[in-house]
């Protein structure tokens, strides 16, 4: 493990929802380039966890942490920290599809639109880029002008992975990202996370336990806001340290 | 083991009975009433069947009761303003003259008055609007919400008189003292549009009619306008505060795309409302019928501030019939009105059928 690099480091780390101590003195560390997998039972933490990466609890007062949270070594907790510039370098996809009520083209070249500056040419090159990254430019090149609402749930799901690609992110934080689709589009979503950490750190959120096995460098098992255990995925699947965490995975519990 | 599957598809119940005999066992046999067809439903049928239909009945004849109202109106309002639509023809709509000792009635002045104090209130409502749908609903700290939200609403219930009355003794006195001066140096002197600022500032006239009447449409559209910007899903809100929008790109791009059908029902329920009101605008539109500049400073006239004034002391004939003609036109604008509305709002429901 010492030849990884850490992008991501909760030191000592503590949520809050209003007063309910929502996560608990979180330490862990995130390599880059690798996928690492949140599992545990429903509102164990795993999705608060993942949506102060990119600060998303700003937007609700009453929700606030504490601790430290390093991006490349910066805490990004701060006051000062732009969060525009903050979600540039880390982007999310949720839940369910989110396009955007416009066109295919616009779906992906908004988010670019709002950090850089880019000619028409550059902008269909890079559209075009993100759109093959996320494996949807063969199913929608002839279609770019095109409302992204008429896609099938799983292009729309690719869509939004192009969108969050597109703005050439450091950190990409999928939060369920299949747990809307067919096994079929569940696949490919998988396929593509694969690809896709060649080139970003991925952190993503699962209920399925087979999927974070298959995908996933790392994993951290967590439970009632606490860290449980973390190690390499094959480590927790095969022998993990905890009798908790083997009780999730085996299913007798959860 | 064989099954045999009889096709039971004719109408007459014996043939309905299958030999399950020649069934394996563990197959599951459906199973056959004989006897008593779906169609037989006894004496308590009946009466239900009776129920049903006088129900059916009584509200198919309340619905077309109200569109015979609606008939009913149209037609009246046809007749009574007969003898002016055979008097002026089509030549009523462009006449700007309305005279009523020399019986020589135009609708201009009036239907500009209605139509442009009804824009004015649009041009200042709908800005103001969506400012207090975008605080209530993206900005404003929970618990100043429901408050402030109430507040707007109760706007609503204030009584049009009320506004007339406040308009003329107290808006209409400090609009000319310090508003208009104020105007009439700035926008005034610009090309063009300073036209429709320069000229006495009385205070009264067809800005300060439009202005009261903003007042009053705000509280309609602001509501509707927050209540379609809270459907907006969070997640997607939350994707385009991911890819690091700040609140203004999120309500821009997002949040007014995917309700633009909705506020457009909203501020045509607003339009709705600026086009009939009659008693705010009375008090303060000024009620001339004569025009002589294009500024929004002088007082006019609007359709339903003329019959709410001249009704009474109309005489039968002429006069009374191009007052109804009037109102045949004011009905004929809103209904306009109404129908773009409608067509908005079906846009809308059929916006949301399609995503999911």
């Amino acid at each position: 493990m010492s030849t990884l690099t850490s992008q991501i480091e909760f030191k000592n780390f503590d949520f809050y929802y209003g007063k309910y101590h929502a996560l608990k003195s979180i330490n862990l560390s995130l390599a880059k380039r690798k996928v690492t997998a949140f599992i545990g039972p429903s509102g164990c933490g795993k999705s608060t966890l993942l949506r102060t990466i990119n600060r998303m609890y700003d937007l609700y007062p009453e929700q606030k942490a504490e601790g430290e949270l390093l991006l490349d070594g910066q805490n990004i907790l701060g006051r000062e920290v732009d969060l525009s510039v903050l979600r540039a370098k880390v982007g999310m996809v949720f839940q369910k599809p989110t396009p955007f009520p416009m066109s295919i083209y616009d779906n992906i070249a908004f988010g670019v639109r709002l950090h850089e500056k880019l000619s028409k040419a550059e902008m269909d090159e890079r559209v075009e880029w993100a759109l093959r990254k996320a494996a949807l430019w063969d199913e929608v090149k002839d279609k770019l002008y095109k409302s992204g609402m008429g896609l099938s749930g799983g292009q729309q799901q690719r869509l939004c992975i192009a969108r969050g690609v597109a703005v050439k992110p450091e950190v990409l934080l999928l939060d369920e990202p299949t747990s809307a689709l067919d096994p079929i589009s569940t696949m490919r979503i998988e396929e593509l996370i694969n690809e896709l950490k060649n080139e970003f750190t991925i952190v993503i959120v699962t209920h399925n336990m087979q999927q974070a096995a298959r995908i996933s460098d790392y994993t951290a098992y967590m439970y009632l806001g606490e860290l449980i255990e973390f190690g390499e995925t094959d480590q927790i699947f095969v022998k993990p340290e905890k009798k908790q965490t083997e009780d999730y995975i085996t299913g007798r519990f959860g | 083991m064989t099954i045999s599957v009889e096709s039971c598809g004719g109408a007459s119940g014996a043939a309905m009975a299958p030999d399950v005999s020649v069934m394996g066992e563990g197959v599951l046999k459906a199973p056959v009433q004989q006897g008593s067809s779906l169609r037989d439903r006894g004496a308590g049928g009946k009466r239900r069947d009776i129920l049903d239909l006088g129900f059916e009945w009584l509200t198919r004849s309340v619905a077309f009761l109200v569109l015979m109202v609606l008939v009913g109106i149209i037609v009246s309002l046809v007749v009574a303003a007969w003898p002016s639509i055979e008097a002026f023809g089509p030549k009523f709509l462009v006449t700007t003259e309305w005279n009523p000792p020399m019986e020589r009635f135009g609708a201009v002045i009036p239907m500009y008055g209605t139509i442009v104090t009804s824009l004015i209130a649009l041009l200042i409502a709908v800005p103001v609007s969506f400012g207090i749908a975008l605080f209530l609903t993206e900005l404003a700290p929970v618990w100043l919400r429901r408050p402030l939200g109430t507040a707007i609403e109760l706007l609503a219930a204030i009584p049009s008189i009320v506004y007339g009355m406040w308009g003329l003794l107290v808006f209409a006195p400090f609009f000319g003292e310090k508003v208009q001066p104020l105007l009439a140096v700035t926008l005034g002197k610009l090309p063009v549009v300073g036209k429709l600022f320069q000229g006495p500032a009385m205070g009264i006239g067809l800005l300060a009619a439009g202005i009261i009447l903003a007042i009053m449409i705000i509280p309609f559209i602001a509501s509707v306008m927050r209540d379609v910007f809270a459907v907006t899903p969070v997640m997607v809100k939350e994707s385009a505060y991911g890819l690091g929008c700040t609140t203004w790109e999120v309500v821009w791009n997002v949040v007014l795309p995917h309700s633009k059908a909705g506020v457009v029902g909203g501020v045509m329920l607003g339009l709705g409302r600026a086009l009939g009101e009659t008693m705010a605008v009375t008090f303060i539109i000024g009620n001339t019928n004569f025009l002589s500049s294009p500024s929004l400073f002088m007082p006019g006239n609007s359709i339903t501030s003329a019959l709410a004034n001249e009704f009474g002391e109309a005489s039968p004939g002429l006069h009374t019939a191009a007052l109804m003609e009037l109102g045949l036109l004011l009905f004929v604008i809103t209904l306009a009105v109404l129908m773009l509305s409608k067509f908005f709002l079906a846009r809308l429901a059929r916006g949301e059928g399609g995503k999911s």
